[in-house]
């Protein structure tokens, strides 16, 4: 596959593909850090979690639209807003669902499995009969068009820029409160030992409440980054379900530098082969690697070593 | 326990169920429909063939596969690769550019039959293709990722996984698979025109064969030894490993086992359907598999039958009058099923109407010898509530489900 190149083309073409593979880096980081929370921590799976992030896109949506017709003046920083009011009602929404249904099916985790997959057809079906079946985008502020020129072949478009500084800030900040906070501690404690972590006084439950409105609320932050790269329809959140799935599993389930690590090198490697192969030659090649890599070494890439 | 003798088997409960099941399919059902929507049940039965070997895989085993589609798929396609080379014989398309090899590959620029193609010129070898791909694709997967104790949750993703890989690969090799339009045009079975009225009957009456055979050899698992280790492994699996026995061995079994179910119904789905395409083995379908198995009962195989005949029953009304509804009544069921009656239609049928019979026919005398079913059942029933509710199980941990 690499007949007909010199070295040299060879490095550029590696440097161009690797920059774009930057942007599907920060969409898998930003969706893989909530799924590693809740599935990590907890062992929960959400299928749900694509739907969870389309909803922060759809309150980013509303939210320029109602900047754009209200507050003109201070469109250029709606951004901000949006996030937060995402991150509220994705996390509302997710403590709302963890009463209601998770919570019942923690011991039974293939289950949570097919709940969640339910609650991701309602709605998806929701956002089809409320938004309409067509992808609607958000205007972009001033601001953020645009590129940064970096050498004259490769180019930085300032939005994707953006969103991948939102994909590491949030992932720093969800290193810091697991492994840097009082919450974070006590989380953990539940995850090693339930009985335990009650015993010395921790509640257990509103540990899971908050820990799954937690991902569901980093869901809709990564919802509302979208929306400054793409489009959003009703069924978009389901396209990156299985791989994200893939990168938390891959990178091991519990180690969040795992899920980065992963995160990167699925994203990298797809983004590259995708300059020699078609992209569904490549995303296929991709997914085998991740595969078989995964049958020898199933615990994952950083594997936690926890007696059990 | 010893299975009872024929004579015995007719009368026992068991048997009785087995009848219904039998009159309902070969009698009121050909006679209350007409053709076209018998063929409609019988796709609809193509699906209990997967359902079937989810119940054995993941209901008595433990084993969630999201991967079902891909062994339907396969054996459908190896089905549909048959019927598309008797369809295209070089008189049939005569007007392609190279003549002899299926329209799609025509379109695609082929000149060639792919190696693969060759073999399925003949039919027997399709035949054993239809049970045989499918189960090496599971041997090989099994051998994987049991031996190496991957299961639970982790199994479920990379069988999704697997499910993705093949649709992805389907649809972009279009020059060698027909692409995301499927094969289609398929006309006739060794000479024998599959689209006509007569033909698409003698293909119910087929399927509902092929299902009893199914229904026979799963309930032959069940209720042997074997079928005891493998709902003995869902609970215990460690238990299980330390009595001496090759808990991956069993394992690879029971997934082969669900693999050819799914290749054989994937097979006859194409022929009373009359094409295949990638829709019907993607993550989405392979997914709905699950829930026609859930619905029924996860630990019953005729509960499965019921299962996926309601399913498909109502997702053909409700889509064909609301179609804007059928997405939240298929969320809506996969979330009750999931926490109201986690053992389907079949547990509520044992917990309420079954108690109801019983004081009903306590009066028959002709019931004589002690009834086989609620011997065989319970055990399972019971095991499975144990393992809810087990504390001695980590839940917790990752390779355990």
């Amino acid at each position: 596959m690499f007949d007909g190149y010199t070295s040299s083309e060879l490095m550029s073409i590696f440097a161009m593909q690797g920059f774009a593979g930057l942007s599907l880096f920060s969409v898998f980081v930003l969706m893989a850090m909530g799924l590693a929370i809740i599935f990590g921590q907890m062992g929960v799976i959400n299928m749900a979690h694509g739907e969870f992030m389309i909803l922060g896109a759809y309150t980013t949506y509303l939210t320029s639209g109602f900047f754009q017709s209200y507050l003109p003046g201070l469109f250029g920083g709606y951004f901000l807003v949006a996030m937060v009011l995402a991150f509220l009602i994705c996390a509302a929404l997710g403590a709302l669902v963890e009463w209601l249904m998770i919570r019942h099916l923690y011991h039974r985790p293939l289950d949570t499995l097919l709940a969640t997959w339910g609650l991701s057809l309602i709605m998806q079906q929701a956002y089809r009969s409320i938004f309409g079946a067509r992808e609607v985008g958000v205007e972009l502020p001033d601001w953020m068009m645009g590129a940064f020129q970096v050498t004259d072949l490769v180019e930085l478009p300032i939005n994707g820029l953006f969103v991948m500084i939102i994909a590491l800030s949030i992932a720093v900040g969800v290193y810091l409160l697991m492994y840097r906070s009082g919450y974070g501690k006590k989380v953990r404690a539940v995850v090693q030992n339930r009985p335990m972590a009650e015993a010395v006084g921790i509640n257990s439950a509103g540990i899971d409440r908050a820990t799954f409105a937690l991902g569901c609320g980093i869901a809709g932050i990564a919802g509302a980054a979208f929306t400054m790269i793409g489009s959003t329809g009703p069924s978009s959140g389901q396209a990156y379900i299985v791989d994200t799935f893939l990168v938390v599993v891959f990178g091991g389930a519990q180690s969040l530098i795992g899920t980065i690590v992963s995160a990167f090198g699925i994203s990298q490697a797809q983004s590259t082969m995708e300059f020699f192969l078609s992209g569904s030659m490549a995303k296929v090649l991709t997914l085998l690697v991740v595969v078989g890599i995964l049958m020898l070494r199933p615990e994952g890439l950083i594997a936690l070593k926890v007696r059990r | 326990m010893k299975t009872p003798s024929v004579l015995n088997w007719f009368t026992s409960r068991e048997g009785l169920y087995y009848l219904a099941l039998a009159a309902l399919l070969l009698v009121i059902l050909p006679l209350a429909l007409d053709p076209f929507r018998l063929n409609m049940v019988g796709k609809y039965l193509t699906y209990a063939f997967v359902a079937i070997g989810l119940v054995m895989c993941w209901g008595k085993a433990g084993i969630l596969s999201l991967g079902q589609g891909v062994f339907f798929g396969l054996g459908g396609y190896c089905m549909a690769m048959f019927l598309k080379l008797e369809a295209s014989t070089p008189e049939a398309t005569a007007i392609q550019s190279t003549p002899g090899i299926p329209d799609f590959m025509d379109w695609n620029q082929l000149t060639e039959l792919p190696w693969f193609w060759e073999p399925f010129h003949s039919f027997s070898f399709t035949l054993i293709a239809v049970i045989g791909v499918p189960m090496l694709l599971a041997f090989a997967i099994g051998l994987a990722m049991f031996t190496r104790r991957v299961g639970g949750v982790y199994f479920a993703i990379i069988t999704q996984a697997i499910a993705a890989i093949l649709t992805i690969l389907i649809i972009g090799q279009q020059g060698y698979t027909g692409g995301v339009n499927g094969i289609t045009d398929l006309q006739t079975l060794m000479g024998w025109d599959i689209r006509t009225d007569a033909a698409k009957t003698t293909l119910y009456f087929v399927c509902v064969g092929m299902l009893f055979l199914s229904l026979f050899v799963a309930r032959l698992v069940q209720n042997r030894k074997l079928g005891r280790i493998l709902v003995a492994m869902n609970a215990q699996e460690n238990r299980v490993r330390f009595s001496g026995y090759d808990v991956a061995a069993f394992k690879i079994f029971v997934f082969c086992l669900a693999a050819a179910f799914a290749g054989i119904g994937g097979a006859l789905f194409t022929l009373i359907v009359g094409f295949m395409s990638p829709s019907f083995i993607g993550i989405v379908a392979s997914i709905e598999m699950v829930i026609f198995c859930a619905l029924g009962g996860r630990l019953s195989i005729l509960g499965a039958v019921y299962g996926a005949l309601l399913v498909n029953a109502a997702k053909s009304g409700f889509s064909e009058s609301f179609p804007e509804l059928w997405p939240f009544a298929m969320g809506a069921l996969f979330i009750g099923v999931v926490l109201a009656f986690p053992n389907g239609l079949a547990g509520l049928y044992q917990s309420y109407v079954m108690p109801l019979e019983e004081r009903l026919f306590k009066r028959k005398p002709k019931v004589a010898k002690p009834e086989p079913i609620p011997e065989a059942r319970k055990p399972a029933t019971v095991e499975t509530r144990e393992r809810d509710y087990d504390p001695m199980i980590d839940h917790y941990s990752p390779e355990k489900s």
